[in-house]
């Protein structure tokens, strides 16, 4: 966004051009920028602040396509108070945007190397625009592994796109689910089973993260016993926000910033304090 | 016999197991395969096999009244399957479905716990690996228990 830099404070309107349920609880908002010159370039793994007047602000992941200017895509999923408030807007609602804000995936630093993908529930929003990113520019990369680890198969989010991903055979993409009936032939036990026979080279692979916090500690202890140093490690830190640019100081977490060292962070850099309680 | 124990040295449970071991083994073993859908054994039955999985994927089924059979976890190409065999009653707790084509070394679960009994050493390797098996497993479960993507998601569908 052209203005984001002179007024990160302030709200720019976005029209919604269309909203997609995803599944029962998370929905998709393509937006537009109501603004003249109002284009959009963020980063994968960058958020905007999304605010809906008189009900709040909240921290979203862009989960569109950096490559491509023209819609701001955000996948949310209604938890709470502006999210659910969030999931009732409509085709040509307008909410406000600020943002981008945060750090990135090391899309740059993976060339070269196997790329590892976990996502945990939601937690594949964020890490959409990498796949969009490394599928833009596949000869760059080596192997591409996506593991994908949700709570049941009505929970698979972007259901229709990964089933056209896996058709690729440049891509290597496994789901799991925590329960199932017999409806569902895929795997079943949590997103670190995937782990041991992923087909990456440890040594150079770059491990990107992105779920629930406990899930991720679970599978920095796979991946790591599976080889992948600390250093090649990036996960995604969840805390709540307010100002978004380093102000308020809502976000601290250990001596960072999630709003401005983070969402991304190199695990080696957080090591000491990541999934301890008092952070 | 000679391509068992091929098959065997090359799984990821056996890995470096030594060769008389390995040949031991291949003594209790017999190969097998199991169409989609095909149960490799039933809750409550006698547990006298125990499974070395070379391809396909096998879901363990609990029936629940609410909702019927309800997979609590697969297992795969490179893992084992089993452990009831070394249990005593030997009884299976859950149900076993191939849900694709599987193939699998079976092995013969008295003729195993016979051959650990007169040769502690692969006794003793043999639980080695296993005891690594329930801890993976184990760790597994417990997040799977945790349900870490809960919040408003309804119960799961029939
Ligand atoms: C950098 C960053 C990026 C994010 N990206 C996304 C994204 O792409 N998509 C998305 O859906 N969410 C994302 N989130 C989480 C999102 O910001 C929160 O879900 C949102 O702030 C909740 O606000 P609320 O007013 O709806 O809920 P609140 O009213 O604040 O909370 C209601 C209840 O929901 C619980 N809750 C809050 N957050 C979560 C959560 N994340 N998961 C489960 N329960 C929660 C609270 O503990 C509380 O019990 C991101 C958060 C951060 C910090
Ligand atoms: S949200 Fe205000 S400092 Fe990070």
């Amino acid at each position: 966004m052209n203005h984001s830099i002179m007024d990160p404070m302030i709200p720019h309107p976005y029209k919604i051009q269309r909203v997609i349920k995803e599944t029962h609880d998370t929905f998709t908002l393509e937006l537009k920028s109501i603004e003249k010159n109002g284009t959009f370039s963020f980063a994968p793994g960058q958020f905007n602040m999304l605010y809906i007047a008189g009900i709040g602000e909240v921290p979203i992941s862009i989960s569109g396509n950096p490559t491509k200017n023209g819609s701001l895509i955000h996948t949310t999923r209604a938890v709470g108070t502006v999210t659910k408030e969030m999931a009732k807007l409509k085709r040509s609602d307008v909410i406000g945007i600020r943002g981008p804000f945060g750090t990135n995936w090391p899309v740059k630093e993976a060339e070269g190397n196997d790329v590892l993908l976990v996502a945990g529930g939601i937690g594949l929003a964020p890490l959409r625009p990498v796949i969009y990113h490394i599928l833009s520019k596949r000869e760059y990369f080596g192997k591409i592994i996506l593991l994908y680890g949700t709570r049941t198969p009505q929970d698979i989010l972007f259901r229709k796109e990964l089933e056209k991903l896996k058709s690729r055979l440049d891509i290597d993409i496994y789901v799991t689910v925590d329960r199932a009936t017999r409806a569902w032939n895929g795997n079943v036990g949590v997103v670190t089973r995937l782990i041991p026979r992923a087909p990456f080279d440890p040594i150079n692979t770059i491990a990107m993260i992105c779920g629930p916090e406990i899930m991720m500690r679970y599978t920095i202890t796979e991946i790591s016993r599976r080889g992948i140093a600390s250093e090649n490690i990036y996960v995604s830190v969840e805390r709540n926000m307010k100002c978004g640019i380093g102000l308020c100081g809502h976000c601290l977490y250990g001596t960072e910033f999630i709003c401005k060292d983070g969402p991304v962070f190199r695990y080696d850099q957080i090591q000491n304090i990541f999934g301890k309680r008092e952070f | 016999m000679e391509s068992l124990e091929r098959i065997l040295v090359e799984h990821p449970f056996l890995k470096d197991l030594s060769p008389e071991h390995v040949h031991l083994i291949v003594g209790c073993a017999r190969n097998i395969v199991f169409e989609p859908n095909k149960f490799l054994f039933k809750e409550n039955e006698e547990a006298h096999e125990f499974y070395i999985l070379r391809s396909g994927k096998v879901a363990l089924e609990i029936y629940t009244p609410e909702y019927g059979p309800i997979t609590i976890q697969t297992i795969g190409e490179g893992e084992v399957l089993g452990w009831s065999w070394l249990i005593p009653p030997y009884e299976w707790n859950f149900d076993g479905r191939a849900t694709e084509l599987t193939r699998a070394i079976a092995l013969d679960g008295k003729c195993l716990r016979g051959k650990c009994e007169d040769d502690h050493v692969l006794g003793y390797e043999l639980m080695k690996r296993l005891a690594s098996v329930f801890e993976q497993r184990l760790y597994a479960m417990r997040l799977q228990l945790l349900d870490v993507y809960s919040g408003t998601t309804p119960k799961i569908k029939k």
